[in-house]
């Protein structure tokens, strides 16, 4: 993809983030996710039923990289179901951490191929991934 | 003034972080050198030349720090690991025992974690009480506010002589007249003053002071705990082991060394504190006075131009130091200090370990720079020359 393209993309839900709000709803499960070395931190609320991602929002504080990448990751994510979701964050995760990967499955989020030039940004970009994994983890486990 | 001292500098880099760490000069790397090519042996074991010359090195450097402090004498300087070791060693070695429930210490919220965090522990195990001095409209602590919240129950008010987030100097001197006035202790977290301003504990009559030597041009993991004679008597270690010790037979004989060796257990860094030595040295010849003069002079020439630019919100307009604290509107702090990196200049985002800060500010995060003598007027016009900008932050931040 053209470096410009993707720098429009992550731009476009950087400035304009999907579902970037607070639930206090009990339906929704809670859960924080942050970088220890910076300021990153998000509150993301999941809506599961039946193994369904029903709804994901989120809200809090953190860099241009990582608020696209948590609206890139709940556009995608919503609708899948637990597992889907789960494989499509191993997916992302590889692609971050420059291992093998497919490249189809990840629509926009393959915005963040070359994100691992930048060392210092891969966890920006995977902060999300993190957080929505351990709830989704947390699900399965309950 | 003094770059080409510094060998970091034959890097094409703006360091404007030197409220994290310093670069160190020649100086202080080569005598750091000096001990592990020519005289790497223990202290306190006189046995042979190069392990006395160990101690002779050591103990200069002691007579340094009490000389920069104007200290009364050695036993009142304690070489530590750090401002966050010798905080520590205060409050768990001389207040935990001589605190009781409903004591109260007095913070603020603009202090470092590590003048909070070992108080929250004593909150919670002790269950003393924090109170907090309310800050004026320029978050400075002023004697008003402090007899606000003063009480029978203060026992000790334990704050930075300079914070690391607003840069704001505290009045110290009429904070520690006020406080043993009325039979309060005073700690303070030199962290970020004495690198920068002269320190004279005798005359601000402080009873503990905490800095650290790698915010002074010296090495990591070294630092200084002063206290008065009387009172550093009275610190119970927490570390127990050899070099503090006389002699030992049961757990009911155990004799221990006299200050300033009681409270140094264990092989210190002793490299750290030789090379420290050197460092104040090094600051001593450029003289305190110059020192603090020029980054006045740096702070000012920088606060001239951010004010100019409108879409730049400071948050300490009103401070005598070298830190300066601002967002760029509209933008994470963090994401400019990408940009920023990328032209190979380093300044500071988030919260700077004073978490409380926004209770006071309102702000979560900020970016800061923080200067020191060895910055550039030709550096303060690269930062601002990128701040200028936005869209170009905009366009480059990702
Ligand atoms: C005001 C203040 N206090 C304490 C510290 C902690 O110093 P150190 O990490 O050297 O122990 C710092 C350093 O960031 C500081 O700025």
């Amino acid at each position: 993809m053209d470096k410009e393209i993707k720098r429009e993309i992550i731009m476009e839900h950087y400035s304009h983030p999907k579902n970037r709000l607070r639930k206090d709803n009990p339906d929704y499960l809670k859960v924080n996710t942050n970088n220890a070395s910076c300021i990153d931190n998000l509150d993301i609320y999941l809506k599961i039923k039946n193994n369904l991602i029903e709804d994901i929002v989120f809200d809090g504080e953190a860099c241009a990289i990582s608020i696209a990448s948590t609206s890139i990751a709940i556009t995608n994510l919503i609708g899948k179901t637990v597992d889907e979701a789960l494989k499509y964050i191993e997916n992302f995760n590889s692609m971050v951490n420059e291992k093998e990967y497919d490249k189809n499955i990840l629509n926009e989020a393959i915005v963040f191929d070359d994100i691992y030039k930048q060392s210092n940004r891969q966890n920006c970009a995977l902060l999300p991934y993190k957080g929505i994994k351990k709830a989704l983890l947390d699900y399965l486990n309950k | 003034m003094n770059r080409e001292d510094f060998p970091m500098f034959n890097q094409d880099i703006v360091y404007l972080d030197n409220g994290a760490t310093t670069f160190k000069p020649n100086v202080v790397i080569d005598k750091i050198k000096d001990y592990y090519e020519n005289y790497s042996a223990n202290a306190h074991r006189g046995d042979y030349d190069i392990s006395y010359k160990v101690d002779l090195e050591y103990e200069d450097a002691r007579e340094k720090v009490v000389n920069f402090i104007n200290a009364k004498e050695k036993e009142e300087v304690i070489f530590t690991g750090g401002t966050t070791d010798s905080l520590n060693m205060i409050v768990n070695g001389f207040f935990a025992p001589i605190m009781e429930p409903l004591d109260e210490v007095i913070l603020t919220t603009t202090e470092h974690a590590s003048n909070i965090l070992p108080w929250f522990r004593l909150a919670n195990t002790k269950g003393i009480k924090i109170k907090y001095i309310p800050l004026d409209d320029n978050y400075h602590v002023t004697i008003d506010n402090l007899k606000k919240v003063i009480t029978p129950n203060t026992k000790v008010i334990s704050l930075a002589y300079v914070t690391n987030v607003i840069g704001d100097i505290r009045p110290i001197k009429e904070i520690t007249k006020f406080a043993h006035e009325n039979n309060i202790f005073v700690v303070v977290d030199g962290a970020q003053s004495v690198p920068h301003l002269k320190t004279d504990v005798q005359d601000l009559d402080i009873d503990f002071l905490a800095f650290s030597a790698h915010k002074m041009l010296g090495p990591t993991g070294v630092g200084v705990l002063y206290g008065k004679r009387e009172l550093m008597e009275e610190i119970e270690p927490i570390n127990m082991g050899g070099g503090m010790n006389e002699s030992f037979d049961n757990e009911k004989e155990i004799i221990l060394k006299d200050l300033p060796a009681r409270l140094e257990a264990g092989t210190p860094n002793i490299a750290g504190v030789i090379g420290f030595g050197a460092a104040i040295d090094y600051l001593n010849k450029i003289g305190m006075d110059k020192i603090q003069e020029r980054e006045l002079q740096l702070r000012n020439y920088l606060i001239e131009k951010l004010v100019k630019i409108p879409h730049i919100d400071l948050i300490n307009l009103e401070a005598d130091s070298g830190i300066v604290s601002f967002n760029v509107e509209g933008i994470f702090s963090q994401d400019v200090a990408y940009y920023l990196n990328k032209y190979n200049i380093c300044v500071r985002a988030g919260n700077h370990c004073a978490k409380l800060v926004k209770n006071a500010t309102g702000v979560t995060n900020s970016i800061r720079v923080s200067l020191y003598f060895y910055n550039t007027e030709n550096e303060i016009d690269s930062l601002v020359e990128l701040l200028k900008d936005k869209e170009k932050i905009m366009a480059e931040m990702i």
